[in-house]
């Protein structure tokens, strides 16, 4: 009897403290003091991460067998702008890739200078911040090959990619897509561009002409419809100032994890 | 039942023994937040895709390749939670699949009241679950050093031999059913039922949660692949950590109702000072 009163007392005051709870979470989740304390494990977790990727492994390859019968296009599946139904009409033979900034050598590289260069073909999984995965098969152009023929300017810290997408529609076009790496991704051998999914052309769904493949992180971070990389030792002054589209809404830039 | 009756009377005395160490009640109680923080927030990332699969990759796709998946489907005007495991779909309106949201019934995997933020917001719930996974992380190490060294797990969590033999589990299992629980100078020690559930949750449950929950991480990946050929997947060990996570619950509900049935205020007490309250016989009293 003594245990039923303590039961029925323990879970009245249970759910009184739940509602209490929620309430009270809500309230923490929204606490900018709460929010810097907890935005610190993601230096954490990067600096755990890179002081074991020391040796710059290796994303796992897999594959033909492997491939997912369905890889579905996320996040943009066809950018608005006119300037990009242009390029598209002449499948991109007008587009070009440009790279400038912290460069020593700013480049404009079409799709068939890109071809022309040494490729990298990998069988990778592609791994959304939601929970999903889909493993396809990239190639594309070291996007260190791109850099030496470049050369960075000392102090150069990031590659910030440009796309030609605007994923959330405002008026400042502070909704166009963009990303950004550090150089440890830049240099790694499978961080590529790539023009080519599955052995076929890049579809227009998957990032065409050009998306960015960086193997070692989530998907939020394999920028779609590469416009433009800019070389840079900041990216504070690039609208919201956290390095990219996602970032600035508050999902981390080491997305390693 | 005689020395049990006769423990019971006037003659018999309360003495308070040491049993909680302080290191395994402080990590005992940070566990609680970690695991609560981590649970809620978990549940907030997992409903950002709520289904899971076996093997290396899973997404939405026709024929639907998901092993379990908790949706919403429309019903008429309304909507329904449904609940699926493999091909059993179970109606879950109100809880999974569906439930209120601003006095309204919406699509939503785990309800509101259960997810940190109550409001779908993935970036924040990763933005907990990662600072909690290093907090669980650190404490844990902690505390398994501690158990090492200061010999814990030899003295208070390692059954006996004789515990072990099927006679003595059969006999406590009996006893656990009927609420009965050792009293007097037998309390003093854990039963091998609560000794054996403990191993399972320190050395099995909660490194599976992290050796999952790492295999999830694609940089991790590149660093110990054998993660993934472990778990047979990055999405095998995304349901993996999904089915631990439910066992731990699961362990958590009998822990409580253990804890309530054998003594709440007793329980509670070591677990905040140390001392347990034990009922001994004058005569059976050690000198001290």
């Amino acid at each position: 009897m003594s245990i039923d009163l303590t039961r029925r007392r323990f879970l009245i005051g249970s759910s009184v403290a739940a509602t209490g709870l929620l309430t009270g979470c809500d309230a923490l989740v929204q606490s900018t003091t709460v929010n810097d304390i907890l935005q610190r494990a993601e230096s954490l977790t990067m600096g755990a991460q890179r002081l074991l990727m020391g040796h710059q492994p290796l994303a796992r390859e897999f594959s033909e067998a492997d491939l997912s019968p369905v890889f579905k296009p996320n996040g943009t599946s066809e950018p608005g702008s006119e300037e990009y139904a242009q390029l598209r009409e002449t499948n991109f033979a007008d587009w070009k890739l440009v790279v400038n900034g912290m460069v020593q050598r700013p480049l404009e590289l079409s799709l068939a200078d890109l071809k022309a260069m040494p490729s990298r073909t990998q069988i990778t999984r592609h791994d959304c911040v939601e929970g999903w995965s889909a493993i396809g098969k990239w190639t594309g152009v070291p996007l260190g090959l791109i850099l030496e023929k470049a050369g960075l300017a000392p102090g150069a810290r990031y590659a910030v990619f440009y796309c030609a997408d605007e994923l959330e529609q405002t008026l400042d076009g502070s909704g166009k897509y963009y990303e950004s790496i550090d150089l440890v991704d830049a240099w790694h051998p499978q961080t590529i561009l790539a023009y080519a999914m599955n052995g076929k052309e890049l579809e227009v769904a998957h990032g065409a002409p050009l998306r960015l493949r960086v193997e070692r992180q989530l998907g939020y971070k394999h920028a779609k419809y590469v416009m433009r990389i800019e070389l840079t030792d900041s990216f504070r002054g690039i609208w919201g100032g956290k390095g990219g589209f996602w970032e600035d809404r508050g999902y981390e830039w080491y997305a390693g994890i | 039942m005689t020395s049990i009756a006769q423990s019971e009377t006037a003659k018999s005395r309360k003495v308070l023994f040491y049993r909680h160490s302080v290191l395994v009640r402080i990590t005992h109680w940070l566990n609680v937040l970690c695991l609560s923080f981590l649970l809620m927030s978990g549940l907030q990332i997992f409903n950002a895709h709520p289904a899971l699969y076996w093997g290396q990759y899973g997404a939405d796709a026709r024929p639907d390749p998901s092993f379990i998946s908790i949706g919403a489907v429309e019903d008429g005007d309304t909507i329904k939670g449904v609940t699926r495991i493999g091909s059993i779909s179970l109606p879950t309106t109100g809880v999974l699949g569906a439930s209120i949201v601003d006095g309204e019934l919406a699509p939503r995997a785990f309800p509101s009241w259960i997810t940190i933020p109550s409001y779908q917001d993935l970036a924040t719930g990763r933005r907990w679950h990662f600072f909690f996974a290093w907090f669980f992380v650190i404490n844990g190490f902690v505390y398994l050093l501690y158990g090492l060294l200061a010999g814990h797990f030899r003295r208070d969590l390692a059954p006996t031999r004789t515990e072990l033999t099927p006679g003595h589990l059969a006999h406590e299992v009996a006893e656990h059913a009927r609420l009965r629980f050792p009293k007097g100078e037998a309390a003093r020690h854990y039963n091998a039922l609560q000794k054996l559930a403990y191993v399972g949750v320190i050395f099995v449950l909660l490194p599976l949660m992290v050796l999952t929950g790492l295999t999830m991480s694609p940089g991790f990946n590149a660093i110990f692949p054998w993660l993934l050929d472990l778990f047979g997947g990055r999405q095998s060990a995304r349901t993996f950590h999904f089915i631990t996570a439910s066992l731990l619950v699961a362990f958590v509900i009998v822990h409580i109702v253990m804890v309530l049935v054998s003594g709440v205020w007793n329980n509670l007490r070591s677990m905040i000072t140390g001392y347990y309250a034990l009922r001994v016989e004058p005569e059976k009293e050690k000198s001290t």
